[in-house]
């Protein structure tokens, strides 16, 4: 088996002037490294609304991209406040974004859903008032 | 429909360069970004009132080939050079969205 190849992002929480940065930065990588076209869309979207999740909701985070020659990892660690409801998180349109939030655009409750819709497989570890982690496959 | 061709309609006018070769798969209005994420076409003409940095890194993203602002809203100066960095153009207009979106579709059907 080949080895694998590691990209790690720390992401600072409430800047939304730089958010989606490391999620382009995978994005180009991937292209660099002749990723099929539809495999580096679904990264691309799975990681950046991961990534404006940490933004909004957990003060930033760190994300991990582990690259290997059938599948991408993206584990997405942060010591926010935590999923108290995973199941209704998950649902369409149920949101628990602020005001300021929406005002950009983001916070529709589309975030977790799309994440699955993009992902192979999807995986969110959370603790109320530790942390949450979410762990997304996509093969290639 | 190139991105070249938009820039024929009247009362759009380009307000970043990206590349105008980017063939027009579809087109898509959408003003919330959560829903956009998910559901911009690869390769589409973006119609939307959401002027911000976030606009293009969801059309980034989503391999959109332009952005068109309706509704007079424009990106701040920081924002098109992005834009056009990232080989995405955008278009600036006084139309409404539905205005704009249907130039766009008339002109798509007559090419």
């Amino acid at each position: 088996m080949s080895e694998s190849i590691t990209f790690r992002y720390e992401i600072p929480g409430d800047d939304f002037t730089r958010a989606g940065e490391a999620s382009s930065d995978v994005k180009n990588k991937l292209k660099m490294m002749g990723v099929n076209n539809n495999v580096v869309r679904k990264v691309a979207i799975a990681m950046y609304e991961g990534e404006i999740n940490m933004v909004i909701h957990a003060d930033g985070g760190t994300i991990t991209v582990d690259i290997t020659d059938d599948n991408i990892r993206i584990v997405l660690a942060d010591r926010g406040p935590g999923i108290a409801d995973v199941e209704k998180a998950m649902e369409a349109g149920f949101s628990t974004a602020p005001e300021n939030v929406r005002s950009l655009g983001f916070g529709a409750g589309m975030g977790l859903p799309n994440m699955k819709k993009y992902s192979d497989e999807m995986k969110i570890d959370t603790v109320l008032g530790v942390g949450t982690t979410v762990t997304m496959n996509i093969h290639m | 429909m190139t991105v070249k061709d938009i820039s024929k309609i009247e009362g759009l006018r380009l307000a970043a360069e990206g590349n105008m070769e980017l063939p027009v798969s579809r087109i898509f209005c959408c003003d919330l970004l959560s829903i956009a994420m998910g559901k911009a076409p690869a390769g589409c003409a973006w119609v939307t009132v959401m002027g911000n940095k976030n606009t293009v890194a969801v059309a980034s993203l989503t391999d959109t080939a332009c952005i068109i602002l309706a509704e007079g809203v424009h990106l701040s100066e920081a924002d098109r050079e992005c834009a056009a960095g990232e080989g995405i153009s955008v278009f600036e207009t006084e139309l409404p969205v539905f205005e704009a979106a249907l130039a766009l579709h008339r002109l798509k059907e007559n090419l």
